[in-house]
């Protein structure tokens, strides 16, 4: 304790019966033993992280190894752009939250604020493009084990707007956030509004990433489309020029097929051959039961990691931090950045192979 | 919290930057170097894409890995800074990719011997319900 008493504490109001400031619990010696402490069992958790993904790209490894052709298959149904933007977005979202931790060490509460405000902006938009992927694949019938079907060329696509359910959480939380900033307003607390103004931002930002995937995921919906149609080949090539990169790995897989035609679903008299038995639920199923699980629980850790930056928000609001006490800010960044790490190896694993 | 921040960083200024008792122990970042990191980052996953475009075989796995881990390493390194981290810290999550590694070098060694085990069946009728347990004679 003599330690803390030779610094005047940073806020000494709670200390009726201790004489340590209050952002120093009391069975440690000194603020930085305090910091190595929560760090170690923050890497110690990391470690645990690590260990448990593993598990899974065991399970990836082994299916890999023993079907490669339906990895191959599969991955061409995952929408590369997709995955490349969310690269990206998640890339800035380990510098927004990098930048926060400086921000904190040298206390300027602003830049704290934004940065934490970017990085939850970016993993909204990050679950926005997600929810586009996947509630498109579930129209197809790109679902796990036997839920699979098959993908036939003129399949009727399930009707059910599953994109419109997954925006309903984050639409609610939206309305709820504006109401709350309106409640800041009409308050004039300042410490409301730093807290309401990122939460709106970032529901908002939720919205843009749906806006994007949608924009995106459209376009190749579009050329499929005139290419069932079997006419208007003018218009279509036009979009296929595009989607080159998407549309090449599967003709190169069946070999046999040119043209337009075989953009999302191939013929039945194809899938009837021995090579196409990928296009099966013991197969392709089985690729999309690992894709779900890893991206699942990996989507699980974002939304994870957004609850704890919006309580570092609030804490940041309170003007918490400072170069003595910046350790939740640091080891909430080590977890961002672990999430972004998974994600490293997942986006070549899954939507890169050819 | 109000808080006499001046105060405090000019006291901390007084004692340097050691690891004494009541030291400065923060390091902040420069931002030139998040945004170097970040740019190489984003070279790097741009690089990944790009070279997903040749087919280069088996090598290509490989490949991508390497690029992954290069990124991983710069996030961890300098986004996590593990190099101003004190050496256990590094000791610890360095060991749990080491064990992550024989993990699963020791699963892939023997895959072989179970590989007909593995449930990757194919099933030839779409229409054949619980296609993963019924056993498929071809």
């Amino acid at each position: 304790m003599t330690t803390a008493v030779a610094h005047p504490p940073v806020d000494s109001h709670e200390g009726e019966h201790h004489e340590h400031p209050a952002w120093l619990a009391h069975h440690f010696d000194d603020a930085e033993q305090q910091f190595d402490a929560g760090k170690l069992g923050m890497w110690l958790f990391l470690v645990t992280e690590v260990l448990f993904f593993s598990g899974m790209f065991c399970a990836y490894a082994l299916y890999r190894n023993r079907n490669p052709e339906v990895f191959e298959f599969c991955s061409t149904f995952l929408n590369e752009k997709l995955g490349a933007i969310n690269t990206g977005v998640l890339l800035f979202s380990s510098l927004t939250m990098a930048w926060a931790v400086r921000a904190s060490q040298l206390r300027e509460t602003k830049t704290l604020i934004g940065m934490l405000a970017a990085t939850l902006g970016c993993a909204a938009i990050f679950l926005g493009v997600k929810a586009v992927e996947y509630s498109h694949k579930w129209g197809l019938g790109l679902l796990p084990g036997n839920l699979y079907k098959s993908q036939i060329e003129g399949a009727p696509h399930s009707e059910v707007p599953y994109l419109w359910y997954l925006c309903i959480p984050p639409l609610v939380l939206l309305v709820c956030f504006v109401l709350y900033y309106v409640y800041g307003v009409v308050a004039a607390s300042k410490f409301h509004l730093r807290i309401a103004g990122p939460l709106v931002v970032a529901a908002g930002c939720y919205f843009a990433g749906v806006g994007l995937g949608v924009f995106l995921e459209s376009g190749e919906e579009h050329s499929s489309e005139h290419a069932s149609a079997g006419h208007d080949e003018h218009a279509a090539g036009h979009d296929h020029s595009e989607d080159h990169a998407v549309v090449k790995p599967k003709v190169d897989f069946l070999g046999t097929t040119t043209g337009p035609l075989n953009d999302v679903a191939i013929t039945p008299a194809e899938s009837a051959t021995p090579e196409s038995d990928v296009n099966q639920k013991g197969m392709a199923g089985l690729f999309f039961s690992i894709y779900y699980c890893m991206t699942g629980v990996h989507a699980i850790h974002i939304l994870g990691g957004m609850l704890v930056i919006t309580w570092l928000i609030v804490k940041a609001a309170n003007l918490e931090f400072h170069s003595k006490y910046y350790g939740p800010v640091d080891n909430v960044g080590l977890y961002w950045h672990l999430v972004d790490f998974i994600w490293i190896y997942l986006f070549p694993l899954l939507y890169l192979i050819t | 919290m109000s808080a006499p921040t001046q105060e405090h960083s000019h006291d901390a200024l007084g004692h340097g930057h050691g690891h004494g008792h009541d030291g400065e122990f923060s390091h902040p970042m420069p931002i030139w170097m998040l945004l170097t990191v970040f740019v190489a980052l984003l070279a790097l996953t741009v690089l990944t894409v790009y070279q997903s475009t040749f087919s280069l075989g088996n090598i290509e796995v490989w490949l991508s890995l390497t690029i992954a881990t290069v990124k991983a390493g710069l996030v961890i390194a300098f986004f996590m800074h593990l190099l101003w981290d004190k050496p256990l810290n590094a000791i610890i999550i360095l060991s749990s990719l080491v064990f992550v590694a024989l993990f699963l070098g020791f699963t892939m060694m023997d895959a072989q011997g179970y590989r007909e085990n593995l449930i990757m069946k194919p099933t030839l009728d779409d229409s054949q319900p619980a296609a993963m347990d019924v056993p498929v004679s071809k």
